[in-house]
Order: structure tokens, then sequence, then C-alpha cells
């Protein structure tokens, strides 16, 4: 019997209202980046990568907070279900993907601000350091063992990880850096943007937030069903088994 | 805006919303071709 569902993916109407609310505040991001606002009094015209780069630092350190609750409710609640363990790992999946366009976003942008790709400044150096913790991370959850193992496993190493960000984030604070600070969660309490640039990169936020909340549904559901035809597959093997045996005993008899 | 700035600029947002998109798109194919391949009842947010 095939039981094998005819319906789609892993979509739902609440992904898909996501999607699409998504897809309009980027679109409303990308109009004013490029035409509404103007260009930074010090940056000059580079300012217009700050609303991709910014939004992508703040969701990539949103996704990996997300995997570290994720994964200490999975290690409080292991027996029950990998439910909270496959969003921790959705969770670092974008998480690693969104940091990894901060860090190439951010280099752009200090090519034309600074005149170079790289430097080991602290705060450069901090997040590519957590960019490779939470790729380790993701090494190590694609260690072929026990599912439960690998989620016990993976949970501490996350909540390890997520250590790391206050350290990257208050970086430009503890030490010289080239990196200027915070403009928006600065350590003085001052917004140090005003009017349509700010609407403009809180509205990135929002969208990239969304953008994220809607892989992580999707990405989370994709491992669900991975596991799921693991367990169907052997269902069948079983099954099969089973069959091949019953028949060769009445064939004996 | 120079024309190298534009370059920097359009880069950042092209590979930004590029990546995001590839990311998109190969989730929602190896989802359909999964969904395929398992039960109704594995799918708990049908």
């Amino acid at each position: 019997m095939n039981t094998a569902a005819t319906g789609a993916g892993t979509a739902t109407t609440a992904t898909r209202l996501i999607g699409v609310a998504a897809l309009a505040i980027t679109a409303f991001v990308a109009v004013s980046a490029f035409w509404l606002t103007p260009a930074d009094a010090v940056q000059g015209e580079s300012v217009r990568i700050m609303y991709v780069h910014v939004p992508t630092a703040w969701v990539a350190y949103l996704a990996f907070v997300v995997t570290a609750i994720t994964s200490g409710l999975s290690l409080a609640r292991r027996h029950r279900t990998l439910g909270f363990d496959r969003v921790a790992g959705a969770s670092a999946e974008v998480g690693v993907l969104f940091m990894a366009m901060a860090l190439v976003t951010g280099s752009l942008w200090g090519r034309l601000t600074w005149g170079t790709f790289w430097q080991w400044d602290p705060r450069l150096t901090t997040t590519l350091f957590l960019f490779v913790t939470y790729v380790g991370y993701l090494a190590v959850r694609n260690i072929d063992t026990d599912p439960q193992r690998r989620a016990r496993r993976s949970a501490v190493l996350a909540l390890l990880a997520v250590l790391e960000i206050p350290l990257v984030h208050f970086s430009v604070v503890l030490w010289r850096s080239l990196h200027q600070e915070a403009s928006v969660l600065n350590p003085d309490g001052d917004v140090r943007l005003d009017g349509l640039m700010l609407f403009t990169l809180f509205a990135g936020v929002v969208a990239f937030s969304l953008i994220y909340v809607w892989l992580v549904l999707h990405r989370q559901r994709l491992a669900a069903l991975a596991d799921a035809r693991i367990t169907t597959g052997l269902d069948a093997a079983i099954a099969a088994r089973r069959a091949e045996a019953a028949s060769t005993s009445g064939a004996g008899a | 805006m120079t024309m190298d700035d534009i370059g920097f600029i359009l880069t950042s947002w092209l590979l930004t919303l590029g990546s995001v998109a590839a990311l998109a798109f190969a989730t929602i194919r190896r989802a359909k071709r999964l969904a395929s391949q398992v039960p109704d009842s594995a799918k708990p947010w049908i």
C-alpha cells in the first residue's frame, strides 16, 4: 500500500503569509535604501550596504540565541521528542548563512570605507571566530550517529558557542577597534541615525527576521521529513523481511 | 555615486538576497521531494 502523501512539502498558510510579508518589506527596504535615503555625511554612498549588513548580523545573533534556547529545551526534554533539536539545527543553518553574508557585506563595506577588505580587528576577528564555531556546530550535527546522542552533543556545543555573542557585540567597546561602535544599541543609549535611515534599517531588521522565521519553519519540517523517511524505510524493510520469512516457512510446510 | 561604489553596493545586495533565495528554493525543492516519500502522519503541520 502506498502511504505516501500527495500534498505539497512543508508550506502552510502561515508560512505563505510570512513569505509574502517578508518579500513586501524587503522590496520597500531596497527601494528606500537605493532611492529614498540620503548618502551618509561620513560614510557617503557606502552606507547603503549597511541596510543589508546590519540586519544580517543581527538576525545571525538571533538565530544563534534561538539555537541555544531550543538546545537547552532539547536537553531538558531529551527523551520526549527531537522537535527542539530540529529547530536548533535549522536555526543554526540559517544563522550561519546570515553570518557569512554579514562578513561578506562588511568586507565590501570595509573596502569602500577603510580601503581594505579585511583587517584583523577585534570585531572582525571575533565575528569570524563565531562563524567558524557554528560551522563546526553544523559539522558535529552531521556526524552519523544516533539522533538522541546527536541532539545531546550538539546542544552542549550550542550552549557554549552562544557565549561568544556578547564578546562579538561588545568587542568594539572592550578593545580599540577599527569598526565603528553600534549606531543604535550602544552603551551610551544614543541613536546615531535619524529619520528615514533609521526607519529603513529597522524595516530591514524586520524583513530579515521574517525571512529567518520562514526559513527555520521550512527547514525544521524538512528535518522532520528526513527523519520520517528513515523510519518509513526501516518499517518497510522490516515488513518486507517478515513477508519473506512467512512465505519461506509457508513453502517449507 | 561612483561606479566603484555602485559595484560594491550592488554586489552586497545581490549576494545577500541571492544566497537567501537559493537556500529558500533548495529547501522547498527538497521538501517537496521528501514529502512524497513519507506518509501524512509524519507531517503534523498539515
